[in-house]
């Protein structure tokens, strides 16, 4: 992260009170992240090692678990199944996200229409509503569009939950662009598909890329859509993982492999956004 | 500011635009505006408009052929004198306000000690945000089967030494089990917001404190305190936003139970719908929440708006 010089409480602490703050953070942290730890850890067990009253921290190490969720044993679908669903879901609610978000951005931002802050309100807006107070005419819906079950549902579901994300972030970083280079844009006869194209979008790319990063997050994550709206064909990972609900046999160490496989996109992608992800998260209110 | 005055909104401007009253350069400025516009009315207004009308018929996918009486106040009057929708509502405002509270309180505490100098820092940064970007359903079944579990969980292990080794968490303390683990999960976005606002603070003013001769107390009080509280409105309102619809943990971990222990709206009303088919009454009870959302969010809004105006909104 941003290497930040010392602080003035920092160099006005005894060396023990910072030598324990420094431990308490540690210490702190380390409970915070243990759960993602044992996750990762018991997912590299064998069964025997893993299904056990006292753990087990020391333990020989094998991917076989994680191999044998990749094969998938029985059952409807295996793991790759429902990860090619969720794949496309992310990718394509993001794209649709970006191609809705950008231009509405633009208009609320750069030449921004005459209520923006009105527009702006309605977007958010959307996002404070439960979900559960559309869920049912949604299903029926649905069911009658005889889209019940598949992909195309979920990607339209979750660029309408991403939206006002999307707008609220690409907007905040629209206005970082500095108005002398649009401005000379236009002095140059560039309209505004040019403009865009070649001067605005290079530079909000990190920005660009931050909001499909958080976009991603929250539609691979999402599962009460997921959950009310799909069965089979269009059943993202977390519903496979619900299939551990009820547990046969010894299987801890099988579902922490699955478990691990499906938080591991995610993980990656924020922790590489990691700098950018409040911003998202505030729908833009917090730079 | 919240849905239903601004969806009516969308119209009165549609007929200004007719009347030919702004320029064509303000139409132009209008039209990349239009498809999200558009899209978002169609996924997240229409849904809307028909819950409220399913809400007012007597509408159970169990009986496809049964009459629907619409209009009929039947569902609203079941839902009056319904035992468990009262106790789901004292549920959802418990399984929020202690998580939400409880996150911002561990979220500043730990975003002060990642502020100071500390060896490793953006390594345990990296560490604390990972709670929030694990799946829900992947985090709640890790919960469940390999930290909380009576055999093979590993926190009564962790307790045994302090003399707690045999707590049944999901089975008996299901609540605290839940607001555990909703603030485990929203912790970390606390941490961010109040490390934005730790960081917006200028070391220059905190020097001219220190050189002024004010303790750390009294720097804490009097300057970091003002400056995170528009952070910690802002983790209050928005955390009170999601956790408010938490269902993935609910779902998985405890399924409401036991009983009714940890049954909060969002899963009595998906029960309703989708175990019941009752689709009349969940849609009551779906209305019911939208309304008292839009009330305390326009209030909750009005009372941070000014965190949108000034940094949101920063610039025009």
């Amino acid at each position: 992260m941003s290497r930040q010089k010392k602080t003035l409480a920092d160099r006005q602490a005894k060396p023990l009170t910072k030598l324990l703050l420094g431990l308490l953070t540690w210490v702190v942290v380390i409970i915070f992240f243990f759960p993602v730890l044992w996750m990762a850890l018991t997912g590299l067990k064998t069964e025997p090692d893993a299904d056990t009253s006292t753990p087990h921290f020391i333990f020989k190490p094998t991917f076989s678990e994680y191999a044998s969720v990749w094969k998938g044993a029985g059952g409807l679908n295996s793991l790759p199944t429902y990860l090619e669903h969720s794949v496309i879901v992310t990718v394509l609610a993001t794209v649709l996200v970006l191609l809705l978000a950008l231009p509405a951005a633009y208009a609320l931002s750069i030449r921004p229409v005459r209520k923006w802050r009105d527009v702006l309100f309605f977007f958010i807006s959307t996002k404070m509503l439960p979900v559960v107070g559309a869920i049912i005419p949604l299903y029926v819906i649905a069911r009658d569009l005889h889209v019940l079950d598949h992909l195309r549902l979920l990607i339209v579901l979750y660029a309408a939950m991403n939206l006002p994300i999307a707008v609220w972030m690409l907007r905040s970083f629209l206005l970082e662009v500095p108005r002398e280079v649009i401005e000379a844009a236009r002095v140059d006869g560039a309209g505004v598909v040019r403009q865009m194209r070649s001067v605005i979008i290079p530079i909000i790319s990190p920005g660009l890329a931050a909001t499909a990063l958080i976009c991603f997050i929250f539609a691979w994550n999402e599962f009460f859509l997921a959950v009310n709206l799909t069965t089979v064909n269009g059943a993202t990972v977390p519903i496979y993982l619900v299939g551990f609900v009820q547990p046969e046999g010894p299987f801890l160490a099988h579902l922490s492999a699955a478990a691990t496989i499906a938080c591991l996109p995610v993980l990656l992608a924020g922790w590489a956004a990691q700098d950018k992800l409040v911003r998202g998260l505030s729908m833009g209110a917090v730079k | 500011m919240v849905n239903v005055i601004d969806s009516a909104q969308s119209a009165p401007k549609a007929r200004a635009l007719r009347a030919g009253k702004p320029s064509t350069g303000s139409w132009i400025r209008r039209v990349p505006l239009v498809p999200a516009l558009v899209f978002m009315f169609i996924v997240t207004q229409i849904p809307f408009v028909l819950t409220l009308w399913y809400s007012f018929q007597r509408y159970n996918l169990n009986f496809p052929t049964a009459p629907r009486d619409f209009p009929t106040l039947w569902n609203y009057q079941q839902i009056f004198g319904d035992h468990t929708f009262r106790v789901a509502v004292l549920n959802t405002v418990l399984l929020t306000a202690v998580p939400v509270i409880a996150s911002v309180v561990f979220g500043v505490g730990i975003a002060l000690l990642l502020n100071r100098y500390v060896f490793g820092r953006g390594f345990l940064r990296t560490l604390i945000i990972s709670p929030f970007l694990v799946m829900p359903t992947a985090a709640a079944l890790v919960w469940k089967f390999t930290i909380l579990d009576t055999t093979f969980g590993v926190l009564n292990f962790f307790l045994r030494p302090f003399g707690l080794g045999n707590e049944n968490w999901i089975g008996v303390h299901s609540q605290l089990t839940i607001i555990g683990f909703l603030t485990w999960q929203w912790t970390p976005f606390m941490v961010l917001l109040a490390l934005a606002g730790l960081q917006s603070q200028g070391e220059d003013l905190l020097e001219a404190a220190r050189v002024d001769g004010a303790g750390s107390w009294r720097i804490f009080r009097r300057l970091t305190v003002p400056q995170l509280r528009p952070y910690i409105e802002l983790g209050v309102l928005l955390g009170s936003i999601y956790i408010v619809q938490a269902f993935d943990g609910i779902y998985i971990i405890t399924a409401g139970g036991p009983s009714t222990d940890t049954t909060n709206l969002p899963y009595y009303i998906y029960e309703t719908a989708f175990q019941a088919y009752d689709i009349g009454r969940a849609s009551a009870m779906a209305v019911i929440v939208v309304i008292a959302t839009i009330l305390i969010a326009t209030v909750a809004l009005r009372l941070i708006s000014s965190i949108f105006s000034e940094e949101g909104m920063r610039g025009r």
